[in-house]
Parts: C-alpha cells; sequence; structure tokens
C-alpha cells in the first residue's frame, strides 16, 4: 500500500491507492462513477478524499500524471504544452488554496486569463471536487473567452443558440422548416448545425449546401456545420462543399478517441484544411467540439479515473485546435453515467467552470433521455444557473424535442427566457441583423415581430400555393 | 398597437409548415413562453415515454398471446428469463447487470438445452428493454408476420424455443443463444422511447452467438412500429439479414444491409422553399 495518499482523522488513518483513487473517491456521488468502480465507499470517505485532495500541491499534477505520458497522446498535449511561466502566479499553491485563490479578489478576469496556459486540466478538476455548485457559477462567470467566425461568441453579457434542425430522414423542407422556426425566435447565433440521419461524405455535403445556401440568401451572420466524422469532412473539404466548422466528438483519452477513430493529428490535418478555405468574416476559429462524462468508461477507455477528470482532460484536446464551440452534451448518455437531474446539474456546472477556466468557449447541451430521473424542470434549473455562470450557448431547438436523436433539449422558447430573464444577448452581429430584418419587433426586450418578416414572405406564399396545389 | 388590444397567445402564421416534419415547430407564444396548450401536449408525451421505460412489460399477457402463434403447426412455447438486474432502479444503473441471466435462468435454459439436442437455425429471445409498451404492443404483430414469411421460404428454418426476458439488455441475447447452442439469435428490444415515438421495437441479429459479442458482431434494424418501420417491411429486412448471415457465415459489420444502401437523397418532392 502507497502511504502517500493516506489521511488521519481522528483514530482512523485513510488510505487511497494512487493520485486517480483519490481524485475519483472526493468527487461528487454519481452513477457512471459507481458502474466504473471507482466512487467512495461512503459519505465520509468521500469528505476525506477531499480533505486530502485540498492539502495536495497543485504542482504535483505536473509529476504525476494520471495516465502515463508514454501511453497516451493527450497526456502528452497536457504535459508538453504546459506553461510554467504562467503558472509560476500558483505554482506555490495547494489544491484547497487554489479554491480561495479563485474565489478571492484576486482571480481577475485578466489575472483568469494570463493563468490559462498554466494549468492543466487535472488540476482544474480537482479544484471542482471541493466546490459547492454557487463556487463553480462564480469563478466561471469571471473566464472570459471569446471566439469569432461570422460573428463574436463568448463576450460578457451574452448567450448564444445553437440552432438544431435535425430531421429523422435529413428531408431538405423538413430541415429547412426547422431552420425557420428557429431563425424567426431569434436563434442559431452560434451556429446552424445539423446531426445527419444518415453518416456519409454526400449526406453531409447535402447538408452543407443546404445551410450555405439559406445563410448567403439572407446575409445570415452566422457560421453552419455537419455534425459528421472528422475524416468526412475533410472529404467533403477536398470535394469543395463550403464548410464553416469540422465537427468532432473528443475524449480525455487517447483511448477514447480511438474508439471516436481518429488522432489529433487527424483534427490537426482538418483545421488546416478548413484554415485554408478562409470562409470566416471577423475571426477564425474553425472547430466545434463536442463532449460529455462518461465517454471514456463507455468505450472502456477511462484507465480507472473517474468520469469528470476524463471530461476535464478533453478540454486539453479542444484547446489545442483554438474551437470556436465546445459543447458538453450533459444528459445526453443516460442514467448510467448520471442518474437524476442532480446529477446531470452538478455535471454540466463543472465542465462549464473546467472549461472555462482552461479557456475554452463551454456551451451545453441541457439535455435528458426519457430513462433518467430528470423533466423539464431540472433542465430550466440547470439553464438558469449557466446563464448566470455566464455559459457560451446552449441549443435550441423546436418546442424542446429532437425528433432525430429521441432526446429533449432546450428549445427556441427557453432561450428567450434565459436572454429575457438574466438580461442576456445574441451575439452582437446576429443582434444587428434580428434588427435590421425586422425579425424582433425590439431586441432589447426579445420581442419578436407578430407580423412575418417582409424577406421570409415570398418562401411562405410558395408553400401556401403548394398546399392549394394539392 | 396598444398592448391592451394584443392577443395574449401569438400564434405563427408559419404553423402550415408542421407538413414537412414531426419537429415541434410554429408553436406560438405567450409573451415569449410557450402557450399551455403546446406545454400540456408536450407533458403528456414525456409521461408516456416516461410509463414506457417504468410500467413493468405484462409478462402473463404476452406469454398468452405467443401461445395462439405457431410455427409448423406448433403453437410458441415462451419460456420466461429474468437477468441479474432484480429492478429497474438497478437495470438503468447498472447495463452489465442487465446483459447477464440470473442463475436460475441460466439452469433452466441448460437443463431445456440439454433435453433436446437439435441444434436449431434461429432462436427468438424478447427483452423487455427501455421500453415495454413497444414490446407489448408490436411484438404478437411483428412475429405473426414473420413467422409466417418464415414458413413460406424454400428452406425450413429451424426454431429454438421462443424466450421473453425481463430487466434485459441487447446482449443477454448472445448469452441465450450461446445456451440453446442455435446458430443465430433473433432479439426484440423495446428501444429507449423518444417523446413521439414511445413504443420503438428494435431487432438485432448476431451469428453465432456468445456472451462477451460487442455491437461490432451484431446487425440491427430499428424503430419498427405502425408509424415507424412497417411489420412487412421489417420481416423482409430481418429475412435478407439472415440468409445473408447463413450465407457469410458471419453477423455485424462485415455484413451490410443493401436493403438500406443509402444516400437519402430528396426521398420526397420537397425542396427547400427558403430559398428556392
Amino acid at each position: 500500500m502507497n502511504h502517500k495518499y493516506s489521511y488521519m482523522l481522528g483514530q482512523r488513518t485513510w488510505q487511497f491507492r494512487d493520485l486517480a483513487d483519490l481524485m475519483a473517491k472526493a468527487t461528487p456521488g454519481r452513477s457512471g462513477d459507481r458502474l466504473a468502480g471507482v466512487i467512495a465507499e461512503s459519505a465520509e470517505e468521500r469528505v476525506v478524499a477531499q480533505m486530502r485532495l485540498s492539502e495536495l500541491p497543485l504542482k504535483t499534477f505536473l509529476s504525476e500524471a494520471l495516465i502515463p505520458y508514454e501511453q497516451d497522446e493527450v497526456t502528452r498535449l497536457i504535459l508538453d504544452d504546459h506553461d510554467a511561466v504562467a503558472f509560476q502566479a500558483i505554482a506555490h499553491l495547494t489544491v484547497g488554496d487554489f479554491r480561495n485563490w479563485l474565489l478571492s479578489d484576486h482571480a481577475t478576469p485578466d489575472a483568469l486569463e494570463r493563468l490559462r496556459s498554466g494549468l492543466t486540466p487535472e488540476m482544474v478538476a480537482a479544484v471542482s471536487k471541493l466546490m459547492r455548485n454557487q463556487d463553480l457559477i462564480l469563478v466561471a462567470r469571471k473566464c472570459h473567452v471569446h471566439t469569432a467566425f461570422r460573428n463574436t461568441i463568448g463576450l460578457p453579457g451574452h448567450l448564444s443558440t445553437r440552432l438544431q434542425p435535425n430531421h429523422p430522414t435529413d428531408d431538405v423542407a423538413g430541415i429547412a422548416a426547422s431552420i425557420l422556426d428557429g431563425l424567426l425566435y431569434g436563434s442559431g447565433d452560434a451556429v446552424i448545425g445539423i446531426n445527419p440521419a444518415t453518416d456519409n461524405v454526400s449526406q453531409a455535403v447535402k447538408l452543407m449546401h443546404l445551410m450555405d445556401e439559406v445563410i448567403r440568401k439572407y446575409d445570415i451572420p452566422t457560421q453552419s456545420c455537419v455534425l459528421t466524422h472528422v475524416t468526412n469532412t475533410l472529404e467533403a473539404i477536398e470535394q469543395g462543399a463550403p464548410v464553416d466548422l469540422v465537427f468532432q466528438s473528443i475524449g480525455g483519452t487517447e483511448a477514447t478517441n480511438s474508439s471516436f477513430g481518429f488522432n489529433l493529428a487527424n483534427l490537426q490535418e482538418a483545421r488546416d484544411a478548413a484554415l485554408s478555405l478562409n470562409r470566416g468574416t471577423v475571426g477564425q476559429n474553425v472547430m466545434y467540439f463536442e463532449t460529455g462524462q462518461g465517454s471514456s468508461l463507455s468505450a472502456d477507455a477511462h484507465h480507472g479515473l473517474d468520469q469528470q477528470t476524463c471530461e476535464a482532460r478533453a478540454y486539453a484536446v479542444a484547446r489545442k485546435f483554438e474551437p470556436l464551440l465546445v459543447n458538453t452534451v450533459v444528459g445526453f448518455i443516460g442514467p448510467e453515467y448520471l442518474f437524476d437531474g442532480k446529477e446531470i446539474i452538478r455535471a454540466g456546472l463543472e465542465d462549464h467552470f473546467c472549461a472555462k477556466l482552461l479557456g475554452v468557449p463551454m456551451g451545453c447541451d441541457i439535455c435528458y433521455t426519457n430513462h433518467a430521473e430528470a423533466d423539464q424542470n431540472d433542465m430550466d434549473n440547470l439553464l438558469t444557473l449557466l446563464g448566470v455562470a455566464g455559459c457560451t450557448f446552449i441549443m435550441g431547438i423546436p418546442g424542446s424535442d429532437d425528433i432525430m436523436l429521441n432526446y429533449q433539449t432546450t428549445s427556441f422558447h427557453d432561450a428567450l427566457y434565459a436572454r429575457r430573464v438574466l438580461g442576456l444577448k445574441p451575439a452582437p452581429e446576429f443582434e444587428a441583423w434580428l434588427e435590421r430584418m425586422n425579425i424582433f419587433e425590439n431586441v432589447k426586450t426579445h420581442s419578436p415581430n407578430d407580423a412575418l418578416p417582409h424577406a421570409f414572405r415570398g418562401s411562405l406564399k410558395g408553400i401556401a400555393q403548394e398546399v392549394r396545389d394539392e | 398597437m396598444s398592448d391592451q388590444n394584443r392577443p395574449i397567445v401569438t400564434d405563427n402564421v408559419w404553423s402550415a409548415l408542421r407538413r414537412y416534419t414531426d419537429a415541434r415547430i410554429g408553436l406560438g407564444r405567450a409573451g415569449i413562453s410557450l402557450p399551455t396548450a403546446e406545454l400540456l401536449k408536450f407533458q403528456l408525451a414525456h409521461a408516456r415515454a416516461r410509463d414506457a421505460v417504468h410500467l413493468p412489460l405484462d409478462v402473463n399477457r404476452l406469454s398468452a398471446e405467443l401461445r395462439q402463434l405457431s410455427v409448423a403447426d406448433k403453437p410458441l412455447a415462451p419460456e420466461v428469463l429474468h437477468s441479474q438486474a432484480d429492478d429497474r432502479f438497478t437495470y438503468l444503473q447498472r447495463p452489465d447487470l442487465g446483459r447477464r441471466l440470473a442463475d436460475d435462468s441460466r439452469n433452466r435454459l441448460q437443463a431445456l438445452s440439454l433435453a433436446d439436442d437439435a441444434v436449431p437455425d434461429l432462436a427468438i429471445v424478447i427483452v423487455d428493454g427501455l421500453s415495454s409498451s413497444a414490446v407489448q404492443s408490436n411484438v404478437v404483430p411483428f412475429l405473426e408476420q414473420f413467422l409466417t414469411d418464415l414458413e413460406a421460404e424454400p428452406r425450413p428454418w429451424q426454431l429454438a424455443p421462443v424466450t421473453v426476458v425481463q430487466q434485459g439488455r441487447v446482449a443477454i441475447g448472445d448469452e441465450i443463444g450461446d445456451l440453446l447452442k442455435a446458430r443465430m439469435v433473433i432479439l426484440l428490444v423495446g428501444e429507449r422511447p423518444g417523446l413521439s415515438s414511445p413504443d420503438s421495437l428494435g431487432i438485432y441479429l448476431t451469428f453465432g452467438p456468445v456472451s462477451g459479442l460487442t455491437d461490432a458482431r451484431r446487425n440491427c434494424i430499428s424503430n419498427v412500429r405502425p408509424a415507424g418501420l412497417a411489420f412487412g417491411h421489417a420481416s423482409q429486412r430481418l429475412l435478407y439479414l439472415i440468409r445473408e448471415a447463413d450465407r457469410l457465415k458471419l453477423s455485424g459489420v462485415g455484413l451490410k444491409d443493401r436493403t438500406e444502401e443509402v444516400v437519402i437523397d430528396n426521398n420526397s418532392k420537397h425542396s427547400n422553399f427558403l430559398t428556392n
């Protein structure tokens, strides 16, 4: 037994096998860690682990890799890219001191931005395990991460939305109907992003053209993305398709990413290809990543780590490729990883906090499946909390119901609720477009126009004609 | 316009576009929020999906209905089994337990298999999965169609005893097929319910079933229900997969379903009205 990670409390000495074990036991409870067999065995053991972790010097994470350097390219990325100069500001702190520092007035937005490159995902995951939900919110709100392509994402006081017009057979008119619905509710400034029902290159190219035509015709300051495999997008670029953003689901271990069928070199190649198209107008952040706790365990690629630590490591992968958007799809994976509303809410706040501290433009797919112990009220709670925390973007879908992926996420109405109660605005270029197009009668009060905006009347007249003809 | 004269609920003129999609578009708004009628429609759909997950499969009713079906004039005699997940709460959090048979179920199947030294071609396994309503409403009409189609085949296909599994996951079919010494397993399972599809049945085929196989070794036909993939169509696709698996001696990624070779091209006469 390694006594390095023991803790004496009263008469009893608690033992933790190694740093990975200590991190896992210190993690607030969730079903995925129970499934993996790494969870604390009692509530008391969890708090003792948190006490031991709070005494751990932050620099320990630079000398003790949780997954060996030789075995894992994500570990190599984390350690090779670590900025020792930026780290100097907190190099003397323990994990517990680091929590105090983050909450203190020393941690200004500027100080936090300077610190980013000196932080590793493991340091950030460790401190999050000691933090209450309000701590995660307060600190995340101080982290400002701006990105840009055809508009500017992540400015303080702004909340963007991904318009997600999925259709179970990728029917062109069905997708267009959902896009129109979303635009007229002020949604789609983060991206118009489709999960294709059929995942191959020709299908992806068809959908890319569909969205490109809409964006050009109505001159929308936004970007499009087909959420297909990175190698498909690369092929689409080679075929000359109009690719704005390159998508990929990513995880925090090399083995997870292998199970997704890519490595870091593939991401680099795809990013270079997208940059060569030079399609951004106000910026060149060309990547869109999705993550979510539990993906490493699900791929049997977690190396005995808890799922939240694996998740934070995925943000090192994201950060490397300067994405426009990263999205934690928090409740999609199911109750064997996050059992209920309480676990989903906690995970959403952790993911947003860890990503923002590392400098990643984090949004959240605030969502649940029908076999999870969660409902719309839980999503309302998480939406409100993440809105306060300064979340970069959320999903927007007609009536919360994704008829292709069969799960529930936030609706166009939900986004307007969050913007109204919290005084949040869409991306500035997009807001100006909503006003110019008369889509909103008053952008300050987030009030859509009762009448159909002029630019869309022609399209709907055609529909009316088609109805009469049948 | 004076605010007093405005209607409380604003309708969306583009709600006519619902003819192109089942997505909940053009819902209208009360302020910027969901109008009451739409809120309640959503709640009803969610309630049905929740019930599909949590209401237990009525095994007695299903067994009685299965006994009304027959193959080669022999009525089906379903054997009821249970996974290692004792209840729904455990089942939802421990998928590993839902993939393995409980000891007594395993012993019973072994005894059944020893009593008969035949090597059946097909073992049909019915599993509650995540939607009891999918299994309760769609398994019997699907099997009625499939067994008829099977009997019309030029070669006879020998069937193992039909099994019904409670608190089961897809992989449990491979253990059952192995115990029954079947060459192939056909597994019918309730899929994770969607808001608009609480009754979706999934069909999985494994050639050479043994415990521990991954999804890469199975073929899947999804969304089998009256409002989705029709029973007749699903039955034809399954027969195709069975014949191909029998010919190639494999299933899974090596067995391509040519019946669904796809680019979903403009399968409708619809075009993008936003740009045309």
